[in-house]
């Protein structure tokens, strides 16, 4: 099991956070998250208002956020819940952050597919610019997390930073989106290999070339 | 012969082209949808059985059977009234090494809407949830806008897609945790709580989501529904071997020249497989040390044993391993070969859900006694004790996670036993010239 605990109720958290609700664009969001389960079942929205709460939270502290006590209190309230429940959600999903973050979470999936592709350099990188597992760096910028596998083992070694995946990494590509980040550009997204477009054979393709150039229907070579 | 690309269903599974529902239609998605349905419950259901089409998750079950399972009247609650049934699409893709669901998500979203509303269909389902996991944001945008397309466009909702028949598809998003890919942790996370997987009897087709009857089934056996009734259960079973029957996305990853997602015919040589879509192995056949051929619940195989086997259910077990959800992870000889499976200890470490002890125990446990054997500061006679240990965790579980950590680990004492033996004898001899 992941090793988890919430960070301390304290009377600042409390300050800070009690009075949190949902602005009204999270609002709306969560209101149609709750319509997508039928009636009396709003607690299968718990993980999508989480979610929110997790944004909302870092949209006013201008990081990727996470959930305060009193915040969970509120998803609870919102969908009658016991404030228990909630919290065994909050704590048994990994994505759910269960103390601040920085400004770019940063996310190397180091588990096997990723390591025999070379994610030890990646990780390395991060190591080199002060970034260390489960710790925010000084700055507030990057919080790292070595994460088991995120599923593009094809275009391994990868990174997830916020919303985004960077794929096909070596240390300098690395580099050039931290960097990049830090200056506060956005790097594109996806696979970082040159002449590559996503998860095809590098160089050339061994299959589905009609497709490369436009929308080809098959059906009319079906027999 | 190998598969023509006029016979490969995901013909966009490279994202070359958009996802969206006109780009999807131009290529054969949602034609005449109506057409399917109104073929009845009982003639979509035998065509999938007579298709041969197998699980594409992992256990293989006959995907047709399992919709079979379904009640065709509704069981009633407690007030009388007739319970709704439920689809439930498999979209956690989580297994180290699998990264199919994804490319079907984000590039040919309409293929699984489509195959949600024919198999809803056929097994008198009112709804269906695709459960993608949360890691995947972009995809699960992918996803929403697709479903939201649908919508407008009359192919979901009420009467949908002019069948006459009403029904829903929602998009739920997972949060992190292996686990929910089980497909009772599934139903558990879907009511929104720990995805901590259920007992079972009862079964899912018995009393599911909130209680109703359910039916589990992964993103790529639910995509390929609408191509096979289109084309014919006989088309879809001229590919593959008897029991092996389709075509099926293969993801080839680690130590070959070019690592890729593929849609191939089931039974393809692994030696095929590699030499014609992905560069070969780096360093050429001779640096193969051996190979994870589904995905990282599976035993591995060594190099001699995998190179001519046939890549399908049957050919697999025959190896001492299984097709899982066909992610095949390879090896070359610069593999550190107990790190790679001790590193995969560590992943079922950290994914156990904590209900059974013999996991939650004995995962962590397996994770330090394979670390100590990476770095040969063990004693042979613990090979033996982790070997049992194994078989004290393997079927003593709620679900099979317990399996998935003891397999690998079986797997690697099996035929590297004497690399194992090899760690603690060298550091034992260092340790003795020190001391002298």
């Amino acid at each position: 099991m992941a090793d988890r605990s919430i960070a301390p109720d304290t009377p600042e958290l409390r300050a800070r956070w009690g009075n949190f609700t949902f602005a009204q664009s999270w609002a709306d969001k969560a209101k149609a998250a709750i319509a997508r389960y039928p009636e009396g079942r709003q607690r299968s929205a718990v993980m999508a208002l989480l979610d929110y709460a997790q944004r909302q939270v870092g949209e006013e502290t201008n990081t990727q956020g996470w959930l305060p006590i009193p915040v969970i209190e509120y998803v609870a309230r919102e969908l009658g819940m016991p404030v228990i429940r909630v919290l065994e959600v909050a704590t048994f999903y990994t994505m759910y952050n269960l103390v601040p973050v920085g400004r770019f979470h940063v996310q190397v999936c180091g588990t096997t597919p990723c390591m025999l592709r070379g994610s030890d350099d990646i990780i390395a990188t991060c190591e080199k610019r002060g970034m260390h597992a489960g710790h925010t760096t000084d700055d507030g910028l990057w919080t790292f997390t070595e994460v088991e596998c995120m599923g593009n083992c094809a275009s391994a070694p990868m990174v997830q930073i916020n919303d985004d995946n960077y794929e096909d990494l070596t240390p300098e590509r690395m580099d050039a989106i931290l960097d990049a980040l830090a200056r506060g550009e956005t790097p594109k997204a996806g696979t970082q290999e040159p002449g590559r477009h996503t998860v095809e054979p590098a160089g050339a393709l061994s299959t589905l070339t009609a497709m490369a150039n436009e929308n080809h229907d098959y059906r009319g070579e079906w027999a | 012969m190998s598969l023509a690309d006029k016979d490969r269903i995901f013909t966009n599974v490279y994202g070359y082209q958009p996802w969206n529902l006109s780009a999807a239609q131009a290529r054969g998605d949602w034609d005449n949808t109506k057409d399917l349905i109104a073929r009845g419950r009982d003639a979509i259901i035998q065509e999938m059985k007579d298709s041969g089409l197998r699980g594409r998750g992992g256990a293989g079950f006959p995907t047709g059977m399992k919709w079979s399972f379904m009640p065709k009247e509704p069981p009633k609650d407690a007030a009388g009234n007739p319970k709704p049934s439920f689809l439930v699409i498999n979209a956690d893709e989580s297994e180290p090494g699998s990264c199919k669901d994804r490319e079907i998500i984000r590039h040919d979203p309409h293929k699984l809407i489509e195959g949600a509303l024919v198999a809803g269909f056929a097994m008198g389902a009112r709804a269906a949830y695709i459960y993608i996991r949360g890691e995947y944001i972009r995809e699960a945008e992918t996803l929403f806008a697709a479903v939201q397309e649908a919508y407008d466009a009359g192919l979901l909702g009420k009467n949908a897609a002019g069948s006459g028949y009403d029904y829903d598809v929602f998009v739920h998003r997972g949060a992190g945790a292996y686990i929910c890919g089980e497909e009772t942790a599934m139903i558990e996370s879907l009511e929104g709580k720990k995805g901590q997987p259920r007992l079972k009897p009862p079964f899912p087709a018995g009393a599911g989501l909130y209680g109703c009857p359910t039916t589990v089934n992964n993103v790529e056996s639910i995509a390929v529904a609408p191509t096979i009734l289109r084309r014919g259960a006989s088309w879809f079973s001229s590919f593959g071997a008897e029991n092996n029957r389709g075509t099926k996305l293969f993801q080839i990853s680690g130590h070959v020249n070019k690592p890729c997602v593929v849609e191939e015919a089931m039974s393809i040589p692994f030696s095929e497989l590699i030499e014609k879509h992905c560069g070969g192995i780096r360093g050429g056949k001779d640096n193969l040390l051996a190979v994870i051929p589904g995905g990282s619940s599976v035993p591995l195989v060594p190099a001699e044993q995998i190179w001519d086997a046939p890549m399908d259910f049957d050919g697999l077990k025959a190896v001492g391993s299984g097709l899982g959800t066909a992610a095949v992870i390879v090896m070359d000889k610069s593999t550190d070969i107990v790190r790679a499976i001790s590193r995969l200890s560590y992943f079922y470490k950290h994914e156990s859900c904590g209900q059974c002890t013999p996991c939650r125990e004995g995962t962590g446990w397996m994770w330090r006694v394979m670390e100590r054997l990476r770095t040969g500061e063990a004693h042979v006679e613990e090979i033996d004790m982790l070997q049992q240990v194994t078989k004290q965790v393997e079927g003593h579980t709620i679900c099979a996670l317990g399996d998935a950590a003891a397999w690998p680990i079986q797997g690697l004492i099996k035929h590297f036993r004497p690399e194992i033996e090899r760690r603690i004898e060298e550091r034992l001899g260092s340790l003795q010239e020190a001391a002298e």
